[in-house]
């Protein structure tokens, strides 16, 4: 075992000597948010803005060798965020971690904090990973503020059942017919938050600064495949705050939260927001 | 027809307008290394279906019956053609044969000018003044489309010019004042001529507060102020040679609009041309007249004034137009014929951004016009054939390539939001073809007249996005699918004519195929905090138009006058459905007296009540009305130095009433008593 880590070590090492381990643009777009920390190795996490927030957020990370300064490239990563909360700790979905396309040793993926940090309670993060056989773990405490608009929302359907809806995109909205991605996850235990597959989510985005009017040709969420995120269009007129208004429908189309927004019903219970 | 290529290289030498109008103006001074021109007549004889009013200087003052110094849009409504939508006290919307500005064209010395307001708050009439105008040219529907691709008809407001007469200086200084709203109105004009140049300078300035209806309700938010220069100088550079430059400049500030939900705190335009002129008189060539041009203007709305805004809204508007006219006459033995190959190129941007009540919130912004570039070229060919004497026979035809495109990114995505295959570009070509016969005998005169004409749709009919129609309390959306509109046009005239009494009754009808008009769309929400609904533009399978109006005049002696105007008019859609801002029937019958210096004139002028409205377009019925105007007035001094002096009263019972045409029934001016005096030394 011994010999092997060490093999990998040398192995790993050897193309340090002639050429530059790690391209520099691998982390073009991104920044760093973090490093955590083991006797070896320094996990560093990047996301596109400086910090991550409560919501969806998209997360890459590089491992470097403590001893040799180099970048871990052949890995398998997991990340365990979890809340601490005062009563009780509980995780959050979190996705799989995949080598970034095109990159050398950048790894990504994506987790979504339904709920923000506070003076009392803390997100922590860990980082599981194997490396030619043998396993690690970084772990720290992480900075996850809450958002300015409700980019998450966890609710319990008319079924019992514990659900999470994040907003993906329009990271970056325009007035337009958007791209609209959400990711529905339920909540099946404390640490596991499995995609819900199958079910619908109505939106209705409506301008609540303005007469709460909406906007035409919006198309529901679906999935195109179990197992994917949930995709439609989200028609945004003009700039300013959208409350997008959603209902839950499961496979036999029956709704498991949320309401039609009428005159006398300005907004339905189950929503989220986008302001640009 | 004109491709792409072609029009693009065209407007390549545009952007030195400004350039050699400097140096024209700069020419008009030192002169006098300038060769003398003769004054040039124009020969082409040929009963013409316009109407012309005259407006300005033209005609010697004592000779003027008007209010001298009244509105261009109230010289403008002496014709049984010509409506007005009135929003206020200021800047009405001409309708010609009941139709808007989309239907007909407007232009000013046969330039094209687009307004920039996307409420039609600035019609292209409001950016001159009359002592800017000579006279102004009314076609009726299709025929004389030289200056553009109209359904309705065009309207051609010319401005004075002068002429290479050795006349030297003259000044005039006109004043004015209206008891109702106060207006005050001063201008200034100064001209001068000789044999070689000629300037006209010209300057106006009007002040009014609020204007009151009848029984001395005031009307809130109806003031407006605004100011106009204008100066035209033509130089004859070598014989047969000439070059005109002119300018407008036109700015009106905190104009209320009472009877919309905002005002306008700026409407500020700029108008410049140059114009070259060849009249070699000859057999292939009498006059060839060549143009370009360049206006731009600017229109603010502005609801800061307004006590209650459910939010606060800017919704700033411009309007860009370069463009190009050759006009080419010859006089082949009785063919007169004409050929005007003209382009223009307009940008017109809108937008708003609404102001949220939590200033925390990002502002809200859209564009409502989504800086959509018109490229316009067309070929028109007249050739007007006088067989014999007693008849007369018009042929024309104008060939125009309309392209539009929307340059604004996030205008265009909005647009997609509703049509998601929409392109950025859209290509037309539009026909016009129009033949008048015309006969006359013993002062017996017959007319007949058969047009084609189709047109693009305008900027707000093809883009607008969520345009708010304070009249049906609709927001408007655009459609950039829709088909040309396509009229065809009938018209007739008689009239006799003797040294007395002339009596012409004359009649248009129009069957307008793919009409386009807003309907309602019941699946959207309006943006518009409290309008009832969002209407999409769309065509009709067609809708059909009737305009008629009996003219009559009669000398009752030498001194006195009496004249009469009753207009029918008529229009429904394939539905059954009457049209809207339809006329009902109008009248107007005024006796005017004349001796030596002395004139004054007493009539009467009226509608019956509308009750061919259109519901479905917002309207209700208007109850019938009358009212009586007089006024008098008196020349003095020599023919160097003349003053004029005329008073009159308008409505002078105080009638309170409203029209078909005013928007949200917006009551006019109750009674107003004017004086106007002017000073002209020559």
């Amino acid at each position: 075992m011994a010999f092997v880590a060490l093999l990998s070590i040398t192995f790993s090492c050897s193309p340090s000597d002639d050429q530059p381990a790690i391209p520099v643009n691998e982390l073009t777009g991104l920044s760093k948010i973090q490093e955590l920390s083991n006797d070896t190795h320094t996990v560093e996490l990047y996301a596109p803005s400086a910090t991550l927030q409560q919501g969806y957020n998209a997360v890459s990370l590089r491992i470097k060798n403590t001893a040799t300064g180099q970048y871990e490239k052949n890995a398998d990563i997991t990340l365990v965020p979890s809340m601490h909360m005062a009563m009780m700790t509980h995780g959050c979905p979190v996705s799989a971690v995949t080598k970034s396309v095109g990159k050398d040793a950048l790894y990504e993926g994506n987790i979504i904090f339904q709920m923000a940090q506070n003076e009392t309670e803390y997100w922590e993060l860990r980082v599981d990973y194997t490396i030619a056989g043998e396993s690690y773990t970084a772990a720290g405490q992480i900075d996850v503020p809450a958002a300015t608009r409700q980019r998450v929302t966890s609710f319990t359907g008319t079924d019992g059942v514990r659900y999470i809806i994040a907003l993906i995109d329009p990271n970056t909205p325009r007035v337009a017919s958007n791209d609209m991605t959400v990711g529905l996850y339920k909540m099946d235990s404390m640490m596991s938050f499995p995609i819900v597959d199958g079910y619908a989510i109505k939106i209705d985005p409506r301008m609540t600064g303005m007469g709460n009017h909406g906007s035409p040709n919006n198309t529901d969420l679906i999935q195109s495949a179990a197992g994917q995120l949930y995709h439609g269009k989200l028609s945004l007129t003009m700039t300013g705050y959208w409350k997008i208004n959603l209902q839950l429908l499961n496979t036999e189309g029956t709704v498991l939260k949320g309401e039609p927004v009428t005159t006398d019903h300005p907004e339905s219970s189950l929503y989220l927001e986008t302001e640009f | 027809m004109v491709n792409g290529r072609k029009r693009v290289s065209a407007f390549t030498f545009i952007p030195t307008i400004m350039r050699y109008l400097l140096y024209a103006v700069m020419l008009v001074f030192p002169v006098g290394w300038l060769v003398a021109q003769e004054q040039a007549t124009d020969s082409l004889k040929s009963n013409e279906l316009a109407e012309i009013i005259v407006i300005g200087r033209k005609s010697p003052l004592y000779q003027k019956q008007d209010k001298p110094l009244m509105s261009v849009e109230d010289y403008l409504l002496q014709s049984g053609k010509v409506e007005m939508v009135k929003r206020g006290g200021y800047s009405w919307e001409a309708l010609i044969n009941n139709m808007a500005s989309e239907r007909t064209v407007t232009t000013i010395d046969g330039m094209r000018i687009f307004g920039a307001c996307t409420d039609k708050m600035d019609p292209v009439t409001s950016y001159v003044e009359v002592s800017n105008l000579s006279e102004a040219c009314i076609t009726s529907g299709a025929q004389g489309n030289c200056h553009g691709s109209a359904i309705g008809g065009s309207l051609d407001l010319k401005r004075n010019r002068g002429n290479f007469v050795a006349k030297g200086w003259s000044a005039a200084l006109n004043t004015g004042f209206d008891t109702n709203a106060s207006q005050r109105i001063i201008g200034t004009a100064i001209d001068y001529a000789d044999k070689r140049f000629y300037t006209d300078t010209d300057f106006m300035w009007r002040k009014a507060d609020n204007y009151s209806a009848g029984n001395n309700r005031e009307i809130a938010f109806s003031q407006f102020g605004k100011f106009n220069v204008s100066a035209t100088s033509g130089v004859s550079l070598l014989k047969n040679k000439i070059v005109e430059a002119s300018v407008i400049y036109d700015k009106a500030t905190n104009v209320g609009y009472p009877a919309l939900p905002m005002d306008v705190s700026l409407a500020e335009a700029l108008i410049t041309s140059l114009k070259f002129e060849y009249r070699p008189k000859t057999k292939m060539i009498s006059d060839w007249e060549t143009k370009i041009y360049f206006n731009t203007i600017t229109h603010r709305m502005d609801d800061t004034k307004r006590p209650a805004v459910p939010i606060h809204m800017d919704m700033p508007g411009w309007s860009k137009t370069y463009g190009f006219y050759s006009k080419l006459k010859n006089d082949l033995g009785n063919h007169h014929l004409t050929f005007d190959f003209n382009s223009f190129y307009n940008a017109a941007l809108a937008n708003m951004t609404m102001y949220p009540a939590d200033p925390s919130e990002s502002l809200m912004f859209m564009d409502t016009w989504p800086d959509v570039r018109t490229r316009y070229a067309a070929m028109f060919i007249e050739d007007s054939f006088t067989p014999n004497c007693h008849s007369s026979i018009k042929f024309s035809v104008n060939l125009a390539n309309h392209f539009n495109k929307v340059e604004s990114t996030l205008g265009l995505e909005s647009l997609q939001i509703f049509f998601p295959e929409m392109k950025d570009s859209k290509n037309r070509v539009l026909k016009n073809i129009a033949a008048r016969y015309a006969y006359d005998l013993n002062g017996f005169e017959y007319q007949f007249g058969l047009a084609f004409s189709e047109r693009a749709p305008s900027v707000s009919e093809g883009y607008g996005f969520y345009l708010f129609n304070s009249f049906d309390r609709y927001d408007y959306i655009g459609n950039p699918d829709l088909k040309n509109e396509k009229s065809l046009q009938l018209n007739a005239a008689v009239g006799r004519k003797t040294k007395k009494a002339a009596i012409k009754w004359s009649a248009a009808y129009f069957r307008i195929s793919d009409y386009i008009i807003a309907s309602p769309d019941a699946s959207l929400i309006p943006m518009t905090i409290g309008a009832s609904g969002v209407k999409r533009t769309t065509a009709l399978h067609y809708a059909s138009m009737v305009n008629s109006e009996l003219n009559i005049q009669y000398e009752l002696s030498e001194h006195f006058k009496w004249k009469g105007l009753l207009v029918y008019n008529f229009g429904e859609d394939a539905n059954g459905e009457n049209l809207p801002f339809v006329s009902p029937l109008r009248y107007s019958s005024s006796l005017t007296y004349k001796k030596n210096k002395f004139n004054g004139d007493f009539g009467v002028e009226g509608n019956l009540a509308q009750t061919q409205f259109s519901p479905t377009y917002g309207e209700d019925k208007t109850p019938a009305y009358a009212i009586l105007n007089a006024s008098c007035g008196q020349s003095f001094g020599s023919e160097k130095c003349i003053y004029h002096l005329r008073v009159g009263a308008e409505n002078i019972l105080d009638v309170y009433y409203s029209t078909f045409s005013d928007w949200n029934n917006i009551p006019r001016q109750g009674r107003n008593v004017f004086i106007n005096l002017t000073f002209n030394y020559r």
